[in-house]
Formats: C-alpha cells, sequence, structure tokens
C-alpha cells in the first residue's frame, strides 16, 4: 500500500471515531427527547434529524457549504470567533458527518428508550432516583443494546460516506482525503489494483461490522 | 403512634373523573376495591405522585404531599413511599441483591427500619440474593419487588393490585407472606384490588370506589355488612369474623371462638390461641325462629335482625343480624322473610352452612 493510502486509512478511522464520539453526546439527548415527549414537535423534529436517511449527500454537502462559507451563518460566527472557514478542513468534515451520521446514532437509541416504557422510570422513582439519577442508573443500562447499536451504525456509517466529504471536505491529503476518496482518485488514475485494496478492505470492514451486530444483537435488526 | 392519611383528588379527563375525598387509618391495610375505571388505580398513583391531579391535597399526618391550594408538590422520587406495581418491574440489569439495595441506597434515613437480610428473611427470599430477576419465578419476582419496597424505608406502602398478574398457586404462594407484613411491620399499606377474596382475607379497612367516586369507607366489617350498597361484592355477599382457635376436639373439628359465639371448622393445624380470619357467605347463612336441634347444621348461633333489604337476585333479601356484637349477613327468599316475619328487632337463630377460612 501507499503511504497516501494508510494516510487516509488513519483519517477515515480518526474522523469516525471523533464522529461517534460526538454523535453519542449529542445524539442521546436528542434520542431521549424524541422518545419521552409528548410535544407537537416531536414530528418535525423526528424529520429533521431522519432528513439524511432519504436525501442524496451533495444535497446536504451542498446546504452545508454554503452555510459555512463566508456569507452563510456558520461561516460569518466561526469567522467571528477567529476559526476561519471550515469547508476543506478536518472540524468542518466532522461537523457535516455528524449531521449527516445523526439518524442513524438517534433511531437505534430512541427505539431503545421506547421500548422501555415508562414502567422503569416510574419504579426508580418510588425507589427514590431523581431523574438525572433514574436516567444513569436504569435508562442507560436498559437501553445499553441501543446505544451499542447506534454507535457501532453511525462508525460504520461514517467511515463509508462519500458525497459529503467531497461537496465539504474535498481532497485534501491527511486533513480530508479519506478512504472513500482515496478509491475514487485511483479509479480515475485506473489504478486499479490500489484500488482494490481499498475497496476490499471496505467491504471486508462493513461485513464485519454488520455480522458483529445481527449476531449479538438480534433484536434490533429492525433498526438496523 | 396513630395518624390520618388525607387524600383529596379530583381528576376530570372528559370520559373518565376521580373526585375523592377519603380520611384513612395510619395503620393496618387499608383496601382500594372497585371494578375497573373505577379510579382505584389513578388514586394509588396520585398518592405516589406518579399522577399529579390539578385539584389535590395528600398528607400523612402532619407531613403533607401535595397541596395544590398553595401549588405545593413533592415529587416522587422525594416522597417516603413504597410502591409495588401488578407486574414486579424489578430491573432487569441488576440482581435480586442490587434491586433490593437499590432503594435502600438511596433513602434518606440514616437509621434504616428495616435491614436487607431481615427482610429477606420476613419474605422467604434470602436464597434468591444473588440470582438474576430472569431466573425467579412470577411469586418470587413479586416477592422481591415488595421487599424492594421496604427497604427503601417507606412511611406508606402502595400496592397496586400484586397478585393480579399471578395465578392462582402463586397468590396463595404470596398472601402469607402479605399477612406476615401486616403482622409484623408497623407501615400501613394502601392495596388496590378487584378481588373479594384478597380484600376479605387482608384489608383492615376498606374503601368502595365506583366510575371515580366513594361508595363506602370504612372498618372492613362495617362496609362488608352493610345491606344499603349496590351489589359490589354481588354474590358474595358476606361478612368477615376474627376468631381464635379455642381447641381441637377428638372427632377432627376444631372450635373457633369470636365474639359471638362458636363455629366448627374441620380440624385446623394451628395451635391453640391462632387468630383466624373467617368468611362467612350471606347465602351460607339460613335463619329459623327457634333453635333448630334436629338439623345437621352445627353452626347455630344467636342473632337479632338489624334490618333488611332487597338484593339483586330476584325475589331474595339480604338481612343484616347483630351476634352479639359481630355483624352477620344473611341471604334468604322474600318469601321466607314475610313467612317468618322478619324485622328489625327479632331475636332468632341463624344456622351457618359454610365457613371459608382465610387462611
Amino acid at each position: 500500500m501507499y503511504s497516501a493510502d494508510i494516510a487516509a486509512v488513519w483519517l477515515t478511522l480518526k474522523l469516525a471515531t471523533v464522529v461517534t464520539a460526538l454523535l453519542l453526546v449529542i445524539g442521546t439527548p436528542v434520542a431521549w427527547w424524541l422518545a419521552r415527549t409528548q410535544s407537537a414537535f416531536k414530528g418535525a423534529i423526528g424529520a429533521i434529524v431522519a432528513l439524511p436517511l432519504v436525501l442524496p449527500p451533495t444535497v446536504l454537502g451542498f446546504y452545508m457549504l454554503v452555510a459555512m462559507g463566508p456569507k452563510g451563518p456558520i461561516g460569518q460566527f466561526t469567522e467571528a470567533l477567529g476559526l476561519g472557514l471550515l469547508p476543506f478542513t478536518f472540524p468542518g468534515l466532522v461537523i457535516a458527518s455528524v449531521f449527516y451520521s445523526l439518524p442513524f446514532v438517534v433511531q437505534p437509541i430512541q427505539n431503545a428508550f421506547e421500548a422501555m416504557g415508562d414502567r422503569p422510570l416510574e419504579v426508580a422513582a418510588t425507589l427514590r432516583a431523581s431523574p438525572w439519577d433514574a436516567f444513569w442508573s436504569v435508562a442507560v443500562p436498559l437501553a445499553k443494546p441501543g446505544f451499542l447499536s447506534g454507535a457501532i451504525l453511525g462508525f460504520a456509517h461514517t467511515v463509508g460516506e462519500f458525497g459529503i466529504v467531497l461537496m465539504i471536505g474535498g481532497n485534501v491529503p491527511d486533513k480530508t482525503r479519506v478512504v472513500s476518496v482515496q478509491i475514487y482518485d485511483h479509479v480515475e488514475a485506473l489504478e486499479y489494483t490500489q484500488a482494490h485494496w481499498l475497496a476490499g478492505g471496505m467491504v471486508l470492514f462493513s461485513f464485519i461490522v454488520l455480522m458483529t451486530l445481527y449476531t449479538f444483537n438480534p433484536a434490533r435488526r429492525k433498526s438496523a | 403512634m396513630t395518624f390520618k392519611i388525607t387524600a383529596k383528588f379530583r381528576v376530570d379527563r372528559g370520559n373518565f373523573s376521580l373526585d375523592v375525598d377519603l380520611s384513612l387509618p395510619g395503620r393496618g391495610i387499608t383496601a382500594l376495591f372497585g371494578h375497573s375505571g373505577s379510579g382505584k388505580t389513578t388514586c394509588l398513583r396520585a398518592m405516589a405522585g406518579l399522577e399529579r391531579a390539578p385539584d389535590a391535597y395528600f398528607a400523612l399526618g402532619n407531613e403533607v404531599w401535595q397541596d395544590e391550594t398553595q401549588r405545593y408538590f413533592v415529587p416522587t422520587y422525594r416522597r417516603a413511599i413504597g410502591v409495588v406495581f401488578q407486574e414486579a418491574s424489578l430491573f432487569p440489569h441488576l440482581s435480586v441483591r442490587a434491586n433490593m439495595a437499590f432503594g435502600r441506597r438511596r433513602a434518606t434515613t440514616a437509621a434504616a427500619r428495616f435491614a436487607l437480610p431481615e427482610i429477606a428473611g420476613l419474605l422467604g427470599i434470602d436464597h434468591l440474593l444473588d440470582r438474576s430477576p430472569k431466573q425467579l419465578s412470577g411469586g418470587e419476582r413479586q416477592r422481591v419487588a415488595i421487599a424492594r419496597a421496604l427497604l427503601a424505608d417507606p412511611k406508606i406502602l402502595l400496592m397496586d393490585e400484586p397478585l393480579a398478574a399471578l395465578d392462582l398457586k402463586r397468590k396463595l404462594e404470596i398472601l402469607p407472606y402479605l399477612e406476615r407484613l401486616h403482622r409484623e411491620l408497623a407501615i400501613p399499606i394502601i392495596y388496590v384490588s378487584h378481588a373479594p377474596e384478597e380484600v376479605a382475607r387482608l384489608a383492615d379497612h376498606l374503601v368502595l370506589l365506583d366510575e371515580g367516586r366513594v361508595v363506602a369507607s370504612g372498618p372492613l366489617n362495617n362496609v362488608l355488612s352493610r345491606i344499603d350498597l349496590p351489589a359490589t361484592f354481588a354474590d358474595d355477599a358476606g361478612v368477615v369474623v376474627e376468631t381464635l382457635v379455642a381447641e381441637h376436639e377428638i372427632d377432627e373439628l376444631t372450635r373457633l371462638e369470636f365474639c359471638g359465639g362458636k363455629i366448627y371448622v374441620s380440624r385446623r393445624h394451628e395451635p391453640v390461641g391462632t387468630p383466624l380470619r373467617c368468611r362467612i357467605h350471606a347465602r351460607d347463612v339460613s335463619l329459623a325462629l327457634t333453635p333448630q336441634l334436629h338439623s345437621s347444621i352445627l353452626n347455630c348461633v344467636h342473632a337479632i335482625v338489624v334490618d333488611l333489604a332487597p338484593t339483586d337476585t330476584p325475589g331474595h333479601v339480604l338481612v343484616k343480624l347483630d351476634v352479639t356484637g359481630a355483624p352477620l349477613l344473611a341471604r334468604i327468599t322474600k318469601r321466607s322473610a314475610d313467612n317468618l316475619g322478619i324485622c328489625p328487632g327479632l331475636a332468632l337463630s341463624a344456622q351457618i352452612k359454610a365457613v371459608a377460612l382465610l387462611a
């Protein structure tokens, strides 16, 4: 393998790890709210979270590029903070990926919270656990399979993305050139051997991830 | 130390409304009895703070937990309650011991009245502590749930049909433990049920609910012996008699004594002096103007007619009797009542054809 390929693999893993960690932090309260709210906005928020499931990544990438650009709200905000512009940087790629993979993390966790029902939390309250205490000591342990599914799917989905990377990240070595982009480059250059190495690796990786998920977590197959 | 439990709840949800104003004894078992939809579970959930009624007052003695006139509401997790639901609802990710310790660790009282080994012994679950809830039978799970609730050091135990989800065998397995709680722990229990036999066996105080309203509230026998109430217990109308085992006689009969006389039953295993609760159905009591000497019915007591009223059974009346202070109900035909000239104040002889022992 070329060192460029190794750099791309390394960057991909780094991106997926950071994105998964952020998704668990952001996705958990969103999933909790969606699972338990009776607000009229539940449908709207749920739909917004699920949008990346149906939209072409290029559409999402295009709007994010505009928003993060010098005239977009996010771009003006980051420039005001002195951070510069986000497109074609690693942090920009992270933010775009978080949006793009959000439903893959939120939905399994939300399903797990919904399947749990009110009863365990009511029982916890009758046993003197405050809502915050009950969330950590009862809800999170009971929803563990959902968290596991969400983390694995979020990670795998981030590893596999292409369109949004190309729109937001472009093709900057060591910064935004992830495996999927590197494969594209190889194919463009007719370097089929190298493309085979990376593409085959991706197939194997995805297979192992899904097999792990289905073998150890059969109950959540539907949400996957 | 005796105190009163004051509960006023008003809920209006279109097709369902609850409007109760109760003053309950701060000791013993109070049964909330009614059919499904009568509001008994809503009442219990409101006491637990799991539902916030818009117009409510709830206090244990001087300790107020809800007073909506002051917009005061203590959330569930700050109330010293124990709740046992119909399904045991044990935490599946914790062992039996950890389930029991869950509330114990969070209870605010420094010196708990109950220790884990003591409660485990009381409920007969010592040998199950290291198991997972999945490995327990339905009856065992419910006993663990009761132990878990008690270990949180509650000032009141709320039970929502704790036996309804169990088959008869499991029910019979748990009932003695509930009676033990009643005897050995000085903690008031509110017990929601729609099963007359459970109420007759366990309750000291009975609240009858119907469509969200209190139909009657009072000591068990006072309510059971009222003949002016709609037939809540229907065919099961009858009273409960508290007796003591007096003697085991040679012909395989045991003599029980109560304030109104004696009752013979098949030989019991309980030693002399044991209190036994019996249930006497109105349909099992017949009346005669003179003691029947030439009859196979052994149990016969002197009684005075207090009142009579028609029942739901066509052609029958319910007669309320006083047996030296103990109430008794008899269901006889209207025709017999007329023939015998039954009216309040008449002294007669009541024959008890069958006695159900509640133990």
